[in-house]
């Protein structure tokens, strides 16, 4: 007997098949305009150590991105990741608290980033006069990304089998021994993926570094130097209309960065779940 | 001589009765086989002798469970507890990680670290829980790697590395092939030699081949308690016999 051909399932492939190749092709135009526009104008002299109106160089910014993004990381993940371990191992089921940070949480990373520059402006910079700064753009993008971290922290967690705990538990094994030793290295490839995600909207952010870090082209001196990130470099570029072309090959060089990032993470995320097997 | 022995114990989940008032002595260095229809509470009475129940929200205890004569619902460090009361679970539960390593994380939880030490405790753990040829040159392999009957000796003996008193062990053949299932059987007969264990089964010719008392539970009630001969070959209770008869038919 012949399967009678459905029109209805037909047509939900085609639509199927052509959303991926949509979403395919709008990538790799993207890129590859990125790349066409931008290789041709990534010269050694847009890597000079410092910044002139003639070499425009983006060297000071890929430094302070690096920075920008290590402290943010380091402030946000400790912070975010031992939050998500409290919810989820210590706090009882049901717990007022939980469902008030829970909620707080969601309803934060549903803000437009402006907002956190907002805060960040009148919080970090004006109140604790921290000035333009990198501490200021950190702390600023730390508060941005923690709920996500957060988030995936505690999913990570949750999506450890019970019965790895009952097991450690039953060998009268403490609590905190528990979630070092068995919790959080079967949990290592899901906070990663949060760290990711966090470091791709960090590299990414514009608006909430603007008032905050400020758009200083100079190499920073420590982490009270005002600073701009590359996407900010890129953004100030663009604006100028000048400086089309090595607006262009900064996007190149942030898009390596990005690509660079997540291959390092996805390599140590295979290597924790290679030594858990 | 008692091991345990427990009064009047009642448990609670939430409003909702577990089990009520279950009075029972469990002897030292005997095999004690715990059976019942599913629901009856076999599984919660065995975690209230580790205080495993303690995990659960809502869970609520009265009455006295003495253990070598001290009550472990009082001023018992559960830690300490559940080091001597040891369990293994209906699922094999081997953490992701090396044979050694499964095998030592007891000990290293509680404070070993000789390198010499521990080495000696994978082995003699291993070896009681007769596995150790078997897997002697697999000892840096994951324990996930293996066999569901390996991985169930490898609980075993992961429980028995920190040198417990008692075993409890929740249907540990319910999830194995039938030659596991004897591998583990004869082990449990030889484990009794040094440890106090305590079986939930629902297979009753393993109640019948491997305990020396059996407890009949119904509804959270403790029906019949009495040496294993006795409760197959006669028993008191016209509950027991159905339930016994039942299964045999
Ligand atoms: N965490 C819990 N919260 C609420 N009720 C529970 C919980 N665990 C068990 N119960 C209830 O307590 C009763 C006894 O459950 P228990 O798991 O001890 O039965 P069991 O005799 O071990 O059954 P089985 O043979 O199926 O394993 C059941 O009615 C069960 O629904
Ligand atoms: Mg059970």
């Amino acid at each position: 007997m012949k399967p009678i051909k459905k029109p209805l399932g037909h047509f939900l492939a085609l639509i199927t098949k052509a959303a991926a190749a949509t979403t395919f092709l709008v990538m790799a135009f993207l890129i590859l305009y990125i790349l066409i526009n931008g290789l041709p104008h990534l010269t050694p002299s847009l890597f000079e150590f410092k910044y002139t109106t003639k070499n425009v160089s983006m060297f000071p910014a890929l430094v302070s991105t690096i920075i920008m993004t290590a402290l943010s990381l380091i402030i946000a993940v400790p912070l975010g990741a031992f939050a998500g371990i409290y919810l989820v191992e210590y706090a009882k089921k049901g717990n007022r608290t939980v469902k008030v940070v829970r909620v707080t949480a969601e309803a934060l990373s549903g803000i437009p980033s402006i907002v956190y520059g907002l805060f960040g402006m009148m919080f970090f910079v004006t109140y604790l006069k921290w000035g333009n700064s990198i501490l200021a753009g950190a702390f600023t993008l730390s508060i941005m990304v923690l709920p996500l971290i957060m988030r995936t922290t505690e999913e990570a967690l949750k999506s450890v089998p019970d019965s790895y705990r009952e097991g450690s538990f039953g060998l009268g094994a403490g609590r905190l021994h528990t979630i070092f030793k068995v919790v959080l290295p079967s949990a290592v490839p899901g906070i990663l993926a949060g760290v990711i995600l966090s470091i791709g909207r960090i590299i990414g952010e514009t608006a909430a570094l603007i008032y905050t870090a400020g758009t200083v082209t100079e190499m920073p001196q420590n982490v009270f130097s005002s600073a701009r990130t590359l996407s900010v470099h890129m953004w100030a570029l663009t604006g100028e209309s000048l400086h089309k072309n090595e607006s262009y090959a900064a996007g190149v060089v942030l898009l390596i960065l990005v690509v660079g990032i997540n291959s390092f993470s996805a390599f140590i995320a295979k290597k924790f779940i290679k030594e858990g097997k | 001589m008692n091991k345990f022995s427990i009064s009047q114990l009642y448990l609670y989940y939430d409003n909702f009765c577990a089990l009520t008032d279950i009075n029972i002595d469990i002897e030292d260095k005997n095999i004690t086989a715990f059976i019942g229809p599913s629901g009856c509470g076999k599984s919660t009475f065995l975690k209230t002798l580790n205080r495993m129940n303690d995990l659960v929200d809502g869970c609520k205890v009265t009455g006295e469970v003495l253990l070598d004569g001290t009550n472990i619902y009082k001023d018992v460090d559960t830690n300490l507890l559940r080091k001597r009361v040891g369990m293994v679970f209906q699922k094999p539960n081997p953490f992701p990680m090396s044979v050694y390593d499964n095998i030592a994380y007891g000990p290293r939880a509680h404070g070993v670290k000789s390198k010499a030490m521990l080495d000696e405790i994978v082995e003699k753990s291993l070896q009681s829980a007769a596995i150790w040829d078997e897997l002697k040159d697999r000892l840096r392999k994951p324990a996930l790697a293996l066999s569901g009957g390996q991985q169930q000796r490898i609980c075993i003996a992961r429980a028995v590395a920190v040198s417990p008193e008692v075993l409890l062990m929740d249907e540990p053949t319910s999830a194995l092939d039938p030659i596991s299932t004897s591998k583990i059987e004869d082990l449990v007969l030889e484990l009794k030699e040094k440890y106090t264990i305590i079986i939930v089964t629902h297979n009753m010719q393993q109640a019948a081949r491997v305990s020396d008392k059996t407890a009949f539970f119904l509804l959270g009630e403790l029906i019949e308690y009495g040496n294993t001969n006795d409760i197959f070959s006669m028993p008191t209770h016209k509950k027991t016999e159905g339930y016994i008869s039942g299964r045999f038919g």
